[in-house]
């Protein structure tokens, strides 16, 4: 299967790390992987802002780079999701059909489409699981506790073959971190608290790391434990799962 | 006037207030979980509920006409109002005709949606809420700030406070119970000279005229059974197809609202009492304009209950009043906009999209979604600040177009690098509370084009 | 001259015409299935813990005579209405001034419901609508057999509309409103009791 790796923007420009531990992890897996050299952004942080209208370059540069694969994998839940439910281009209906169907956040590609565990991996630490509103309730990558339904989670999966690791859930399991795209500029006050919040749960357990399938997540929340002077770092999936003994 | 993000910026400034009421209300939502686990059939309660109004909001019109017949055969008097403003004078011509300058009420977020205080008040007419929440906040000339628990924003000091001040308590003597006590003999004066009572309605039966009012603390009853005219106000979304429907609807209500099973008294009101004039007053006010949008008519299945409010992240650390609106929280930021979609373009923005509120709906709105759908609504209209339009604009046009993208993003790790200062300052709102991420020499694709592609 | 009127469309016509033009296109739904809703093995037992919880009680008694003694014993010296036995003739028209004053009132429920505790009375049983609220303290009396399950069963079993005013009480009164701080007694009864003739 002809597989396209999708690095959102943020991760392209600031956390490398995180698209190269998924493009390792692919290959590892036994997929084969392309990377579309002129991908740019999804179009997510206009589109949730009011601006879908004004993403049709980005809509359009997307088919354009990922017309032609049988899947297209991504390191991000709320960038895949909003693939999923909003990419449009008018001159190439097929095309964006197809991609809307075949686009998967890493972890949930591992799962359900792979069907594969990662037992290579090992990180002997204490890690606070965070778990991103999109990839949650939009992919649903994981149970949530609002509902009465049963109870998993895709990323705990993985993770729970990881060895050496110690997983630990903040009381409020799922509570939004506060990052929501511009929301984080606009609603500054809020979204911070929110975060600061998120922190102290995940401190109460004296965890080493947070992680999530997100990088806006833990961007949000390594920017106030950075300003905290805090010694709590936070990592992406990816790059747990991508280790080896 | 203020916007939501700037009346949140002030509500977080007293940080310890706001933990107080963010574990407040999430220990409702607790409660809520609780209760709605403990039925293993809570999601098809939520369905049902669900397509019972999405139906009834498909035939309105003709259970609309159903509730009427029999209503007026029950012997209630049937108003219609088309406007807020003529909910108000139907109301107090009511009142004028029969003689009386005070009435007693008891919940109706109609009501305040409708500013019905404030036009009797003018018109010389004592208004006393009875509901004990709405009370407080009614002798501290505030509204209310969450639509079932309208005194969550206040700790039992402040309400000490107004009760000493208004009642004549004791003052520093805080405990709930002296306090609850206090407010029960002011108001049984009230409810027993009451001459006439007006009430919400929770939910109207068309198969048999009558309505429903739901509350714990019995005030609707002690007005409404004292009075010689009893009014009831509703939107008429209110409306359900049968009686035997109530058992979804009140099975669901008090477990989404405070996890109780089922509240106090559930109130069903049919006929008058002899000698007693009964009116209903339905209401559109908008209403029949969001039946006809797609997007957002959802949005009438609204029950009132505010799990969404209590599982929101943001409402609890904004408060209702950052809002600047009666029905505030989620529901409130995708029904005001209706109304006025200037005053409230603010209100679709204050939420990260996290989704939990389109979870604990017990009638399945698609809140979230019509979040996301306002925003652009909003935007096509032109209700955005230009200096958010030019930003997202420009952003559009460079992460539309690859080498821009590839530019800019090199631009700025660059400046992140060698020029920090020129992004690290306070007035940057990323940077107030937060540090930059760090700013790497290669980006992702830098990397690839070297290392991996062939 | 000629002139025309324009009839003022009245506000229940403009209501009506602007639902009927906005109104969706007509969708179907499932009508509530009693029978996959949750069942408990002592209906009894499920009451009388919900009740408790809720801040009411329960006492089971074994006949009417029984209830009857009981309730004499506890209500010895309270000014007592008690609309299953000798009531006032002019009750339906005691003011509420009059009412006020009443300590217990002891009315016949109809129904009563497991999942929440509570007791459906119409205004038949309870003769004045006020008294069930207006007095300090509430008694229930019921029979075992007629604790259903949920409200899905209890709406089966009564008729909302055969009387004109019908009421589900589960317990007594009581509010939260200050500082989400528990407290029973707000307006209606102070305390609420069900008394259980047993099968």
């Amino acid at each position: 299967m002809k597989v396209a790796l999708f690095i959102p923007c943020y991760i392209d420009q600031f956390y490398p790390q995180v698209g190269q531990a998924t493009l390792e992890l692919l290959t590892k897996l036994g997929c084969e992987v392309d990377f579309p050299l002129h991908q740019t952004c999804c179009g997510q942080p206009m589109a949730n802002s009011g601006f879908a209208a004004a993403s049709k370059d980005c809509d359009k540069n997307f088919v354009r780079n990922f017309t032609g694969y049988d899947y297209i994998v991504g390191p991000s839940g709320s960038c895949v999701l909003h693939v999923k439910e909003h990419l449009k281009d008018d001159k190439h209906p097929d095309e964006t059909i197809h991609i809307r169907r075949h686009i998967y956040e890493l972890t949930e590609f591992i799962t359900d489409v792979l069907k594969k565990e990662v037992t290579h991996a090992v990180f002997p630490h204490k890690v606070g699981l965070h778990n991103s509103c999109h990839g949650q309730r939009g992919l649903g990558l994981s149970s949530m506790t609002e509902r009465v339904l049963p109870a998993f989670s895709k990323p705990e999966q993985l993770l729970s073959k990881v060895k050496g690791i110690q997983l630990l859930k903040p009381v409020r399991n799922d509570e939004c971190c506060g990052f929501g795209g511009t929301f984080s500029v606009f609603e500054e006050a809020v979204s911070v608290k929110m975060g600061k919040d998120r922190i102290k749960q995940h401190e109460a357990n004296d965890v080493e790391y947070i992680t999530g399938v997100d990088v806006s997540c833990l961007m949000h929340l390594e920017g106030i434990l950075k300003r905290q002077g805090s010694k709590v770092k936070t990592i992406h999936i990816a790059e747990i799962l991508n280790t080896e003994a | 006037m203020k916007d939501h993000a700037t009346l949140a910026e002030e509500f977080i400034k007293d940080e310890a207030r706001t933990n107080w009421h963010d574990e407040t209300l999430w220990f409702v939502r607790q409660k809520r979980d609780k209760a709605a686990h403990g039925l293993p059939e809570w999601e098809q309660l939520r369905e049902w509920a669900s397509q019972i109004k999405n139906h009834t909001l498909s035939n309105m019109d003709r259970y609309l006409e159903e509730f009427e017949k029999n209503a007026l055969a029950n012997g209630i008097r049937v108003h219609w109002a088309a406007t807020a403003e003529e909910h108000n004078r139907i109301i107090h011509d009511i009142i004028k005709k029969n003689g009386i300058t005070r009435i007693v009420k008891s919940k109706s977020m109609l009501t305040e949606e409708c500013h019905l205080n404030h036009y009797l008040e003018e018109q010389g007419v004592e208004v006393v809420d009875t509901d004990l929440g709405e009370r407080i906040v009614q002798f501290r000339h505030e509204p209310p700030s969450h639509i079932v628990l309208p005194a969550i924003h206040l700790k039992k000091q402040d309400v000490s406070d107004t009760f000493h001040k208004h009642l004549h308590t004791e003052k520093g003597n805080n405990d709930p119970t002296y306090l609850t006590r206090a407010a029960r003999v002011h108001l049984r004066e009230k409810f027993i000279a009451s001459e006439l009572a007006i009430t919400g309605v929770n939910f109207a039966v068309a198969e048999t005229g009558g309505f429903v009012v739901c509350t714990n603390e019995g005030n609707a009853d002690m007005g409404t059974h004292a009075a010689n005219v009893h009014i009831a106000c509703m939107g008429f979304e209110k409306l359900i197809p049968k009686a035997s429907h109530l058992s979804v609807f009140l099975r669901l209500l008090a477990r989404s609202a405070t996890g109780q099973p089922v509240t106090t008294y559930s109130s069903h009101f049919h006929k008058p009492k002899p000698g007693q004039e009964m009116h209903i007053v339905i209401v559109d006010n908008g209403r029949s304009n969001i039946l006809g949008k797609p997007d957002f008519r959802n949005a009438l299945k609204c029950i009132r209950c505010a799990a969404c409010f209590n599982t929101c992240p943001v409402y609890r650390r904004s408060g209702g009043f950052s809002y600047h609106t009666a029905v505030a929280g989620p529901i409130g930021s995708i029904l005001n906009p209706n109304f006025d979609p200037k005053k409230y373009s603010d209100l679709p923005f204050a939420s990260s999209l996290c989704g939990s509120c389109s979870n604990v709906c017990p009638v399945k709105i698609d809140i979230h979604d019509q979040l996301w759908k306002w925003r652009q609504a909003l935007t096509k209209a032109g209700y955005v600040p230009l200096m958010k339009k030019i930003m997202m604009k420009g952003m559009a046009f460079v992460l539309g177009r690859p080498a821009l993208y590839r530019f800019s993003g090199a631009s700025a790790r660059w400046v992140l690098r060698y020029m920090p200062f020129m992004v690290k300052f306070k007035i940057n709102p990323w940077y107030k509370q937060r540090e930059m991420p760090a700013p790497p020499k290669q980006s992702f694709r830098e990397w690839y084009i070297q290392n991996k592609k062939k | 001259m000629v002139y025309s009127k324009q009839k003022e469309m009245s506000s229940r016509d403009k209501i009506f015409s602007a639902i009927r033009k906005n109104k969706p296109e007509p969708v179907p739904f499932a009508e509530p299935d009693a029978s996959v809703v949750i069942s408990y093995p002592d209906l009894f037992e499920q009451f009388k813990t919900v009740l408790t919880a809720i801040g009411g009680s329960c006492i089971e008694v074994s006949s009417a005579a029984e209830a009857n003694k009981l309730i004499a014993e506890l209500e010895k010296g309270a000014y007592v209405i008690d609309t299953t036995a000798d009531y006032p003739e002019n009750l339906a028209s005691l003011s509420p001034g009059l009412l006020a004053s009443v300590d217990t009132a002891i009315i016949r429920g109809l129904t009563a419901v497991a999942e929440n505790g509570s007791i459906w009375v119409t205004e038949k049983e309870m003769v004045n609508r006020l008294l069930p609220f207006i007095a300090q303290q509430l008694i229930l009396v019921i029979h075992e057999k007629d604790i259903v399950p949920t409200m899905h069963q209890a709406y089966e079993k009564i008729t909302i509309n055969e009387t004109g005013f019908g009421v589900f009480i589960a317990g007594p009164s009581k509010t939260a409103d200050i500082e989400q701080s528990l407290v029973i007694g707000a307006h209606g009864p102070c305390g609420m009791r069900a008394v259980v003739i047993k099968n």
